[in-house]
């Protein structure tokens, strides 16, 4: 496993190439917005590969996109060999068993009105053949896999903590055993003590279950803790990527550069040296950038 | 997992959740009365054959207009028909009329709700006209060209008035809809692979149930008067009895029987009062659970469900000790501050007994979890906690100043001049209708006494000094043409215009990204040596407390446990509840090793 950039496409479970996506915008004959300009990534089985950016960078609409909750401009998105682009709406409904995803807002993403049960059975429903009996013993392992109690079923998410609503959110995507997660922003509205104990929750079920994940945050530390390789987005398009100790560690791109000093240290010595890098980095940016243009 | 097990077994086992709303609204005593009200009507509709003493319809010539008597116990109507038979038997006819009109108003209107909801486009704009159609044309006047066109059936007519209230359906589940669509937990259904049918049948309706409740309660009472109305104009079926008819027959007759016009009235107001006030008792019930459940369990939320015993009390706050209250280099000196929220026995407290100190010139942390009690604290401060929250006890003194009890001029004296806040979300805390300049010209000139112009070329100053390129054009932007962080930067600017001794800045940082992040923590670290001002920094970034803060107290379910400068805290954490954040933080974790890709690859 010596090529890591994420062009390297041979052997891809998800391959992404030049995506393009556009929003309409409201008033007559106005142009749409383009918020990805021709973005190519891959993520091979068993990987986790880190999205980094800051808001809009276009990060959680790459993921909507393989989600297929909004339709690409052009470019191609090939799931295990497959165009996404060409499926039917049939076709991609049968690739749930595959692509699954977590959401930011443990809050939102879960019906506040349906147990934890109905919520854990809606996807094992979707499928249409499961019996009510192996259903519950999938629900049970999968409570289980999250170290959820398995008395949880019969409660509402309300009754449940964030990190605890996040693992019921995991569980749900675990459901069908995909190949695929897309996590967006998963650990962001977290405490810091509960995100750890959920970013490990997700290495240890990648260890188990060989499920690769897409793995979208502004956090770079969370991004390093967790990624095997990163990708750093901005304005719409892929400005750095690699293996995940390159990208964090020795930043090439500018904008990465200053992303990854911008981040403060939780050491009040380090970040005073992390903060005058961060000046030095910023005025010998600045003098280039007026060289170039003169 | 220690997250998990304390908080599971804190929880009672299930509670019954679907005969919850059922519950509340019996337990609700308008709501009773009209749930009794309404059964007690649908039961005499249902056995009316044998509830009626009398056939509707038979003439008994010995009772016409007379009084009550032991034989017809309500007396006849004008032409010798037994009241009360015909009032029985009229129940049944107004409400089979009635639930005609609600089935075919809510039927056609969720139907055409749900598509143009959920599809949108050409749909909606089609189904939106036609609503918009329907609600300009007046309804009696569309009956009455339904009984000149099919006569006089009063069935037929409450399908037309069914039509004609669908729109107001039709607009509320389609509202719904719309709003229901973009959640999360639909589009993690529709991931999950689920047809648009059953998304719309589990999770749609599931939300739009009691809404669409309600409103067919109200409709259900509008029917009711309107098909009373027709009837009442002689436009009924004369052959069927109903309370419309009656209430016609009877002011027929209203000088000779004046009583019988009492009794269909008093069916007719009965049962429609009653179907009001149970759409209203739904809608309390609903209103108040939707307002207690809590979405994100911040600020207030949160610790109400934590037992105050098995939260353990650390024995003392460690680190630092307090300076006397008396030293002229404190500023803020918060002694055994306590807030609480009322609840059924007493109040919740969120803040337990925090005692601090600001010194003149330094930057103080407040640093902790969600539903710690750092905000609270702050709030305190500020004069400005939210509805219910309370001080209990404890003392906050400014410059000496006691500003427990003091009462809303007095805050108002301080705030802006002596205490300033910078906020969580600048967008939310700038009002969109007016100009940035506007905003912040205007506290300037209360608060310093400037004219118009003076106080706008200090606006353009401040501006200029906190960073913003365009002072000028910031100036006449609305706030939704600034980015977040310009937002921010100009709240800064309002801020410090009336060089405070106390900026409290609540989480200044957590909407920004980050590197906007660090610039703004760049002139809030300028700026609080330019003015010499004293901060208090409310966050839950430990980067961000290293970066800009002196002091640092972390607050754990409403206690400070650990008290402490900032390089010692950092350097030798003493509680374990700072140890246990610290290591939290993964600035030093390794990257994954690659063996787990390599394995599935092989």
């Amino acid at each position: 496993m010596t090529t890591t950039a994420p062009s390297a496409a041979s052997g891809a479970l998800l391959d992404v190439s030049d995506l393009v996506v556009e929003f309409p915008m409201r008033g007559f004959r106005r142009p749409p917005f383009r918020a990805l300009h021709g973005v190519s990534l891959d993520v091979r089985p068993g990987e986790c590969v880190g999205l980094v950016g800051e808001s809009g960078s276009g990060k959680t609409t790459i993921g909507r996109a393989v989600l297929g909750l909004i339709p690409a401009q052009s470019g191609t998105i090939t799931f295990d060999g497959r165009d996404m682009a060409a499926m039917s709406r049939r076709e991609r409904r049968d690739l749930s068993d595959d692509i699954q995803v977590v959401f930011q807002d443990p809050y939102t993403s879960l019906n506040p009105a349906m147990t934890v049960e109905d919520i854990l059975s809606e996807p094992l429903i979707a499928k249409g053949n499961v019996d009510r009996k192996s259903a519950r013993t999938r629900i049970r392992e999968l409570l289980d896999q999250v170290r959820l109690p398995a008395d949880a079923v019969s409660r509402l998410p309300r009754e449940f903590s964030g990190g605890q609503r996040q693992r019921i959110a995991i569980a749900r995507a675990l459901a069908l055993s995909p190949r695929l997660i897309v996590c967006d922003e998963p650990v962001s509205a977290l405490d810091l003590s509960t995100q750890g104990r959920v970013l490990d929750l997700f290495i240890d079920i990648q260890e188990q279950t060989g499920v690769a994940y897409l793995f979208i945050s502004h956090d770079l530390s969370v991004i390093r803790h967790i990624s095997h390789r990163v990708a750093v987005l901005y304005h719409g398009e892929i400005v750095e990527s690699g293996e995940c100790d390159q990208v964090t560690a020795r930043p090439e791109h500018p904008y990465t550069q200053r992303l990854f000093m911008a981040a403060p240290v939780p050491n009040p010595i380090e970040q005073t040296k992390r903060r005058e890098a961060r000046w030095k980095l910023m005025a010998e940016q600045a003098a280039k950038n007026e060289g170039s243009a003169a | 997992m220690t997250e998990l097990t304390p908080t599971l077994e804190a929880i009672p086992t299930a509670p019954p959740v679907r005969n919850h709303l059922v519950r509340t609204i019996l337990r609700n005593p308008l709501g009773l009365y009209a749930v009794i009200v309404l059964a007690l009507v649908i039961l005499m509709a249902l056995i009316a054959p044998l509830l009626a003493p009398f056939d509707p319809n038979e003439l008994h010539l010995d009772n016409v207009n007379m009084g009550p008597s032991s034989t017809y116990l309500l007396g006849g109507d004008s032409v010798g028909r037994d009241i009360l038979s015909r009032l029985i038997w009229s129940s049944r006819n107004t409400l089979i009329g009635a639930l005609i009109g609600v089935s075919v108003a809510s039927s056609i209107g969720m139907i055409a709700g749900l598509v143009a909801g959920y599809y949108g486009k050409v749909l909606d704009a089609v189904f939106s006209w036609v609503a918009s159609i329907l609600m300009a044309l007046p309804t009696m006047i569309v009956l009455l060209a339904v009984f000149q066109a099919v006569g006089a059936q009063i069935m037929l007519a409450m399908v037309a008035f069914g039509v004609m209230l669908s729109p107001g359906f039709f607009r509320l589940v389609r509202q719904q809809v719309m709003s229901v669509k973009n959640e999360l937990y639909v589009d993690a259904a529709r991931v999950s692979g689920l047809t648009d049918w059953r998304i719309i049948g589990r999770h749609i309706l599931l939300v739009i149930r009691a809404p669409l409740i309600i409103q067919a309660s109200h409709v259900a009472g509008i029917a009711i008067v309107m098909q009373s109305g027709l009837e009442f104009l002689g436009l009924g079926d004369p052959k069927s009895s109903t309370w419309g008819g009656m209430l016609q027959n009877a002011f027929q007759s209203i000088y000779n029987a004046q009583l019988n016009l009492l009794w269909p009235g008093l069916a007719i107001g009965l049962t429609v009062s009653s179907f009001m006030l149970l759409g209203n008792a739904i809608r309390d019930t609903i209103q108040r659970t939707s307002t207690a459940r809590v979405r994100r369990p911040r600020k207030v939320g949160a610790v109400s469900t934590q037992d105050p015993a098995a939260a353990t009390p650390p024995a003392e706050t460690l680190g630092a000790p307090l300076a006397a209250a008396s030293d002229p280099d404190v500023l803020l000196a918060i002694r055994n501050l306590t807030v609480g929220y009322p609840k059924d026995d007493g109040y919740t407290e969120v803040v337990k007994g925090v005692s601090l100190d600001v010194r003149r010139g330094e930057v103080l942390g407040l640093v902790g979890e969600s539903g710690s009690g750092k905000t609270q604290t702050a709030f305190a401060t500020l004069g400005l906690l939210p509805q219910g929250g309370t001080i209990l006890h404890g003392s906050i003194a400014l410059n000496g100043e006691e500003l427990v009890g003091l009462d809303e001029n007095g805050y108002s004296r301080l705030r802006g001049t002596k205490i300033a806040y910078v906020p969580q979300e600048p967008m939310s805390n700038l009002d969109p209708c007016f100009r940035v300049g506007y905003q912040l010209v205007e506290p300037i000139r209360a608060q310093l006494g400037l004219s118009a112009a003076e106080a706008k070329d200090e606006a353009l100053r401040l501006l200029k000094r906190v960073g913003i390129p365009q002072p000028e054009r910031a100036f006449n932007s609305y706030p939704h043409e600034i980015s977040g962080g310009m937002a921010q930067r100009v709240l800064i600017a309002g801020a410090v215009s009336c060089r405070p001794d106390l900026l409290i800045a609540d989480e200044p940082t957590t909407a920004l990204d980050v590197t906007v992040q660090a610039e703004v923590l760049d002139l809030l670290r300028d700026l609080q040596a330019e003015y010499g001002m004293s901060v208090l920094l409310v966050t839950h970034n430990f980067g961000v407390v290293a970066d800009i803060c002196h002091r640092i107290a972390v607050m754990q379910l409403g206690r400070i446990v650990e008290y402490n400068n900032a390089t010692s805290l950092f350097d030798h954490p003493q509680h374990p509840y700072t140890r246990m954040l610290l290591e939290s933080t993964l600035e030093h974790s390794v990257p994954r090793p690659y063996h787990l890709a390599e394995r599935v690859t092989e």
